[in-house]
């Protein structure tokens, strides 16, 4: 049990600028053991990872190496010592092939040439050890997002790591892919790899890891063996105060509300046919479905952002066509992308013109009212608790659940009457989800329309009133109140539920 | 709820040196000129280097907004000639019935500022609507205005009516209170663009579309109609710095405009906007003209270096901007 660590942090600490993020940390990592970290958004997890893995440079503090200290020149040191980080945000190049980014700097060779046969073959059976049917030939900007993380994955398998370090590997993962993933996880570490990781969930946590490491803004508030600690106790250490009550209370039947929005025959061409459903005051619906089951791309056409057709869409009781994202805000009717990197937000800008890009309009005419703008960014990092370290941050540099709540209150900028949310909470911690769930659930009593979009199951049996089932681009089913449970999610996303549906 | 917000002290970030970088490079070269000829500082070295800069000057404001939009254009070199060619054309062909007078005058503008409008829809409808890039399609109209002008002076010089050029002149050589045109409509250009590319909704469109046109897209923001304006607008502005340009020579031929999109986009790079798009500053590009002329002056005013070198020198300048501008992002 107390072998040796092969990697460990000895009292690091991390600067940017002025501000100090990481304060003294001791972490050990050890051989067949896999430690979680966790921690709130912006707590310093993916900084920790960054700096164990070479990316970052440590501002004090030693890192150890085999009990060696060891200062990495380059990330090739790190990856020479056998050190392997998968990124929270994917780090494939987007224009390579799965297989040229499996063997990225380090092709294999036969002479001169390269040894495509090899590569090929190998390329086969790593995607096959992470079941990922993709084609090794297919470019990676037009793999799914969980298809990227299983690629990353069978990437950092490709490279036999000693250290494997996962950034919230799971959060882009179905179920299905995640079990996958941890079967992977079990096969390592009986090798004898040390592994680190993080998640938001922690129920994978309590799964997986042998030990937990709990940090809070920077400095570590508890570490043990994870039989040790329930999930509660992990959550209330992370937060700093009691999250057992995680979703509010469903207010009943909404069933007398007003119809908000009534959509018919929705297409959209290769994704979704014949998308039909109704929409009340006050009312959160969910949309459950596998991934790639077309529920993004429906609600994208249905707001304007990719070409799409229906019979019908009435908001309110008027009927309007929506051919173009202006046409959707401009009736109240608005869409928080589940891709917060590559569509939802500017990386290189700051807080304030991200906050406002989508409303800009309501800044001050023709010229922009800054001062307005910075009073919105205030008020907005007030509501949603936005941790930005410095106000002129590159939104790029917050920490990944940080970008989300900029998202969430960027697109609330707009007003929205009705409000698509597409994964709300992906990678964002358990005292925020929480803080997250009110907010719609405030919204929905405040007499707005919720649709959420979500893959984590109990995230939609928690929060909607009712839930709409997609499979294969169709809907599959509609849940209510009771009605709403995961075995009836579950056949209907899996294709058992369409003949009782048709009995009934 | 508590936020570890930086108080409102700190919101203002110190300048970087991807800001000081190119006025401390302008500052320094102003005192090069100085120390090597007295003449330097003087009022007319000033007007005259002031004067030539007003071209390329306008040019680059427009191009300012196509590279923070995320384009290019590579052809305003050629397409200032052809619109110097065609209002030369028309100017000559109106004079027996205009006669020489300010109608004919005002009739030759408003064929430059219609064709750069023109031109620069083109460029930017092949670019939006038929998602060509913007290097292949403006490399093809350059090549296309070029020839188009070297045709309609049959390979030679089209010249305005020699009266007709002594009534356009003073719009190149005169102005108010000592201060010549070009000048006067480069400083207002210079206002105009820096207004609405920091200030005005336009602008952070385009900073938006360039830093990211899918979260553009997303965020609403008409990501074609955006970079169709941006073309637009810098046609419109050749077509400024045209009218501005033919009185001074009264002529044009194939060798107008040669490389001024290459000083143009210098330019804008010096000035410290990114060539991929997302961030620019107008004010910025004004400091990359003055400099790449002020090289080409104090090369022209001593002997110490020979003005066969000024090209040479520019590119170190343009280099070392870029390297600059690198080393500020790596720390930001
Ligand atoms: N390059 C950077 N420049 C400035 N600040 C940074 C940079 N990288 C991270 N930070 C700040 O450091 C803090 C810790 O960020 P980190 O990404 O490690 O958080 P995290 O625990 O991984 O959070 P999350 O769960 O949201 O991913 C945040 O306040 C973040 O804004
Ligand atoms: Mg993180």
């Amino acid at each position: 049990m107390t072998a040796s660590p092969v990697l460990a942090l000895d009292r690091v600490s991390k600067s940017f600028g002025p501000i100090e993020v990481l304060h003294g940390i001791d972490l050990a990592l050890r051989a067949g053991e896999v430690l979680a970290l966790i921690g709130e958004n912006g707590a310093g997890k993916s900084t920790t990872m960054k700096i164990l893995a070479g990316y970052q440079p440590a501002s004090s503090g030693r890192i150890l190496l085999d009990g060696e200290e060891i200062t990495f020149g380059s990330l090739h040191e790190a990856e020479m010592a056998g050190i392997v980080m998968i990124h929270q945000e994917f780090n494939l190049a987007e224009q390579l092939t799965v297989e040229q980014n499996i063997f990225l700097g380090r092709e294999l060779r036969r002479g001169w040439l390269l040894d495509k046969a090899r590569m090929r073959r190998l390329t086969r059976e790593y995607l096959d050890r992470v079941e990922c049917r993709v084609h090794p030939d297919t470019l990676v900007s037009e793999l799914s997002n969980s298809d990227k993380q299983m690629v990353e994955i069978a990437k950092a398998l490709s490279r036999d790591a000693r250290v494997l370090i996962m950034d919230e590997p799971t959060a882009v993962l179905t179920g299905t892919e995640t079990r996958v993933l941890f079967e992977q996880v079990r096969a390592m570490k009986a090798a004898g790899t040390a592994i680190l990781f993080t998640s938001h969930k922690l129920g994978e946590v309590a799964e997986i890891a042998d030990r937990v490491t709990v940090l809070r803004d920077g400095a570590l508030v508890h570490d043990g063996p994870v039989a040790e600690i329930t999930e509660d106790a992990m959550a209330t250490a992370m937060v700093g105060r009691d999250v057992s009550d995680l979703y509010p209370a469903k207010p009943g039947d909404a069933s007398d509300g007003e119809i908000l929005l009534r959509v018919e025959g929705l297409d959209v061409p290769g994704h979704a046919s014949d998308i039909g459903f109704e929409l009340r005051r006050g009312e959160i619906l969910g949309i459950a479905g596998l991934i790639g089951s077309g529920r993004t791309e429906a609600m994208e056409g249905l707001c304007g952002l990719r070409p799409a057709h229906a019979a019908r869409i009435e908001i309110a009781g008027r009927t309007v066509t929506i051919d173009r994202p202006g046409d959707a805000l401009a009736n109240g009717l608005c869409y928080l992308t589940e891709d917060r990197k590559l569509r939802g937000l500017l990386l290189d800008k700051g807080l304030r013109e991200n906050l406002t890009l989508q409303a800009l309009h309501k800044f001050g005419g023709i010229l922009i009212d800054t001062a307005a703008e910075e009073r919105a960014l205030d008020r907005a990092i007030e509501t949603f608790d936005i941790r930005a370290g410095q106000r002129g941050v590159r939104v790029g540099n917050l920490s990944g659940g940080n970008q989300q709540k900029l998202l969430l209150a960027k697109v609330m900028q707009s007003d929205p009457a009705i409000l698509i949310v597409d994964e709300p909470t992906r990678g964002i911690d358990i005292g925020t989800k929480q803080q997250i769930y009110s907010f719609l659930r405030d919204l929905a009593r405040e007499g707005c329309g919720i649709v959420m979009i979500s893959s984590e199951m109990q995230e939609v049996i928690g929060l909607a009133d009712r839930v709409m089932v997609m499979r294969s681009g169709r809907i599959a089913g509609v849940l209510s109140g009771d009605g709403i449970t995961e075995d009836a999610i579950v056949r209907h996303a899996m294709g058992v539920g369409q003949m009782e549906k048709a009995a009934s | 709820m508590t936020t570890d917000t930086a108080p409102p002290a700190a919101r203002r970030t110190l300048p970087s040196m991807s800001v000081l970088g190119p006025v401390i490079a302008l500052v320094v070269l102003i005192v090069i000129g100085a120390l090597l000829n007295p003449n330097f500082l003087g009022p007319a070295n000033i007007t005259n280097v002031l004067a030539r800069s007003a071209f390329i000057g306008i040019i680059a404001v427009g191009m300012t907004f196509v590279i923070t939009a995320g384009g290019l254009d590579l052809s305003v070199g050629s397409m200032a000639a052809f619109i110097a060619g065609l209002m030369i054309l028309v100017m000559n062909a109106a004079l027996p019935t205009l006669g020489v007078g300010v109608p004919i005058i005002l009739l030759g503008m408003a064929v430059a500022l219609i064709a750069g409008i023109l031109a620069g829809l083109l460029n930017g409808f092949l670019i939006t609507a038929l998602g060509i890039e913007a290097f292949i399609v403006t490399l093809g109209t350059m090549g296309i205005y070029r020839s188009l002008v070297t045709w309609l002076a049959d390979g030679g010089t089209l010249s305005l009516d020699f009266e007709l050029r002594g009534f356009y002149r003073p719009v190149y050589f005169d102005g108010i209170l000592g201060v010549s045109w070009p000048i006067i409509v480069f400083a207002l250009t210079v206002i105009a663009g820096e207004i609405l590319l920091s200030r005005a909704r336009f602008g952070r469109h385009c900073a938006a579309t360039g830093s990211n046109e899918h979260v553009a897209h997303y965020s609403n923001v008409d990501v074609n109609r955006t970079r169709l304006l941006t073309y637009a607008m810098l046609g419109m502005l050749v077509g400024v710095a045209t009218i501005m340009y033919v009185p001074r020579l009264g002529s044009a031929s194939a060798s107008t405009g040669v490389l001024w999109e290459l000083e143009a986009i210098a330019a804008v790079i010096i000035g410290g906007t990114l060539l991929k798009g997302g961030f620019g500053r107008v004010w910025g590009t004004v400091i990359g003209v003055l400099i790449l002329s002020m090289i080409d002056n104090i090369l022209n005013l001593t002997d110490l270096v020979s003005p066969y070198l000024n090209g040479a020198i520019q590119g170190v300048i343009i280099i070392l901007a870029v390297i600059l501008q690198r080393g500020a992002k790596a720390k930001g």
